[in-house]
């Protein structure tokens, strides 16, 4: 029924945004630099969909002015709870991961647009660091569109990677290190899931560092699959209404908080392996 | 019951509350937020006669208190303005202005001249301060003969209220703002963005990729403070206050320097409610201090 529901109104630009003020109920250390905050909403939460994000005021932080952007990590619309997962990289996101239950958090949602959701359909996500913060929602709502997930997951070693047996209720979790403490050895893009001449995939789903995004994107181009990427730009409003955010795509510059954080690789300038100079895969 | 309404120039504002050019897109981004037409005012985003790709990315370095920006006047050109972005606007039934860019006195008069046919636009903000623009903006707003041959330029053009903004980067904005009002100013708003640089120490990198940017947020509001009032004691037009307004504090002080009306920017992106909260607050204050019009806060400082 939700699923329905969510079909009809969910067109990004005409979802209501909302501020509220949420209450933290618990505060996870994952590891050394990555937290999981649960909070919670007094008011009724708004539809949401994976891929969008918030954007958090930070207080407590005399360094830190503007909003942060953090993606939506988990919705639970029966308890009006909701996670984010913050690595900590400067003061804002350090304030962040040092909230304590009862703590009010400020937060404008749901900001930007989703991914594209396949149905029936096997699709491949491939998450680095925290980058892989958007894709429980969407590997979540991906399995209710009763799609086969195959979830790839990188780190330099095997503490940076998060959750991993909690994202196997969604999906098939695949991991690579750099060091070969977990999973395979090396990057994402040298997994045995990417290494096949015709991947079985119908849409690529990554988020994390631009290098390995940019990697597995010149992949899926050269077999022709769509590659949805989230990109992390700075950002100063979240809302269209400063231009500070701007990727440069076949379209000139355009927003990451409006026509983002969610692109197909292909629309962005100098993704296409055939426009990149200097860069190929088997470097 | 207090009033709130004031009177700059023949513009009737239901009340002193603005939004600053460049930080409230064309209204609609915050139509989610708050109710825009409680406003007395939006100053939309940046016109140019042609389309502006602006400055690559990135654009925005947040500094102590403030942010610094680089966008480069991104916006589609005036036509598109006219056919696409106006009609939009009609919707809303407070004081509509349109910010004027441009790189040469040409492409001034021309954005002039088809915002004069908009109805709906009752005022122009001349903009001949923006720091961003290598090959414009700077130059007009940091001198006495360009700043006043751009100004006569559009207002031999343009018959409704004539606001020119003005640059804090000069050495006397008092003199510019003289110049302006001799040339046809109905009015001058100011300040708009001072400016600066942030630097990334790890990486040995500008951060914005225009090395220099516009700084603007609370940081800059005693800056700001200071122009108002000794450009509100030097011209007889109505002056708007602009920098760094944050809170209703904020503000009141801007009026008590002798601001007719209030331009908040950066503050709405942090809070995108923090225009309506200030009006709230004012009226707040005129009751608190037994004042019932507003009016009587213009240049009300005792010294
Ligand atoms: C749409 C979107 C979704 C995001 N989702 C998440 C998420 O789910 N979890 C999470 O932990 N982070 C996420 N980020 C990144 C997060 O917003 C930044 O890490 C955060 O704003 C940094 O704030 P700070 O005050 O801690 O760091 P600052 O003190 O501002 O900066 C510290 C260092 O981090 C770098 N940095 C700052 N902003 C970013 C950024 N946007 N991207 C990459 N590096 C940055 C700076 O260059 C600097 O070197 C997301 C960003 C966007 C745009
Ligand atoms: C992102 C951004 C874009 C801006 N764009 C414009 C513009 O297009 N035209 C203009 O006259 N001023 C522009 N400004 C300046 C503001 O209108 C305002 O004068 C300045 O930011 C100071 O006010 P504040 O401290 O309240 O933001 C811009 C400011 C910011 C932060
Ligand atoms: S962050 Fe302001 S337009 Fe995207």
């Amino acid at each position: 029924m939700r699923t329905f529901f969510l079909l009809l109104i969910s067109i990004p630009g005409l979802m209501k945004k909302h501020i509220i003020d949420f209450k933290i109920l618990t505060n996870t250390a994952l590891n050394h630099n990555h937290n999981l905050l649960e909070m919670e909403s007094a008011v009724p939460l708004p539809e949401m969909l994976p891929g969008q994000f918030a954007e958090v005021r930070v207080d407590g932080s005399e360094t830190t002015y503007l909003r942060r952007p953090f993606s939506i990590h988990r919705v639970d619309y029966s308890s009006n709870t909701m996670h984010l997962l913050i690595k900590s990289v400067g003061k804002g996101t350090e304030t962040l991961a040092g909230l304590k239950p009862g703590d009010k958090l400020n937060v404008m949602l749901p900001l930007g647009n989703g991914f594209p959701l396949e149905e029936n359909k096997k699709v491949l996500l491939v998450g680095g660091g925290c980058g892989i913060a958007p894709l429980w929602f969407l590997a979540k709502e991906l399995k209710l569109k009763n799609c086969s997930t195959d979830l790839l997951i990188g780190g330099r070693s095997a503490r940076d990677i998060l959750m991993a047996d909690d994202y196997r209720q969604f999906a098939t979790v695949h991991i690579a290190t750099e060091d070969g403490s977990l999973g395979e050895t090396g990057m994402v893009t040298g997994h045995s899931v990417l290494k096949s001449e015709s991947l079985p995939y119908r849409s690529i789903y990554c988020c994390g560092p631009d290098g390995m995004m940019r990697a597995v994107s010149h992949i899926a181009e050269k077999q022709g699959i769509p590659c949805l990427v989230s990109l992390e730009n700075t950002m100063a409003c979240g809302i269209g209404a400063c231009l500070c955010c701007v990727v440069d795509t076949n379209q000139g510059h355009r927003c990451v908080c409006t026509d983002g954080p969610v692109f197909n690789s292909l629309e962005l300038k100098g993704w296409s392996a055939e426009t990149e100079v200097g860069c190929s895969l088997d470097k | 019951m207090v009033n709130l309404g004031v009177k700059l120039h023949k513009l009737n504002l239901r009340n002193p509350v603005m939004t600053a050019s460049g930080t409230f897109g064309y209204g609609e981004e915050f139509d989610d937020f708050i109710d825009v037409n409680a406003l007395g005012g939006i100053i939309v985003k940046a016109t140019t006669s042609k389309h502006r790709e602006g400055n690559a990315y990135p654009r925005m370095a947040e500094t102590p208190m403030g942010m610094l920006n680089a966008v480069g006047l991104q916006n589609k050109g005036v036509d598109y303005f006219v056919d696409k972005i106006y009609p939009k606007l009609l919707k809303y039934s407070n004081c509509i202005v349109a910010n004027v860019s441009d790189s040469t006195v040409e492409g001034y008069v021309e954005v002039a001249e088809k915002m004069n046919r908009l109805d709906h636009i009752a005022a122009i903000e001349l903009n001949i301060s923006c720091p961003n623009v290598k090959e414009g903006g700077m130059a007009f707003g940091t001198s006495c003969p360009s700043a006043i041959a751009v100004t006569r330029a559009v207002r031999e053009v343009y018959d409704k209220t004539l606001i020119v903004k003005l640059s804090p980067n000069v050495t006397s904005i008092t003199e510019i703002a003289l110049a302006v009002e001799e040339a046809g100013a109905d009015a001058v708003s100011l300040i708009n963005t001072l400016l600066g640089m942030a630097i990334d120490a790890e990486k040995r990198k500008p951060v914005l990729s225009t090395i220099t940017g516009g700084l603007s947020g609370p940081a800059i509001k005693p800056v700001a403070l200071r122009m108002v009032w000794q450009v509100a004691r030097a011209v007889k037009i109505p002056v708007i206050g602009i920098g760094g307004i944050t809170t209703t504090a904020d503000a009141i002080e801007f009026m008590l320097a002798g601001a007719s009306a209030i331009q908040v920017g950066t503050a709405n992106f942090v809070d995108p409610q923090a225009t309506v909260k200030i009006i709230a607050g004012i009226e707040d204050y005129l009751v608190r201090h037994r004042i019932n019009d507003v009016g009587q806060l213009i240049g009300a400082l005792n010294t």
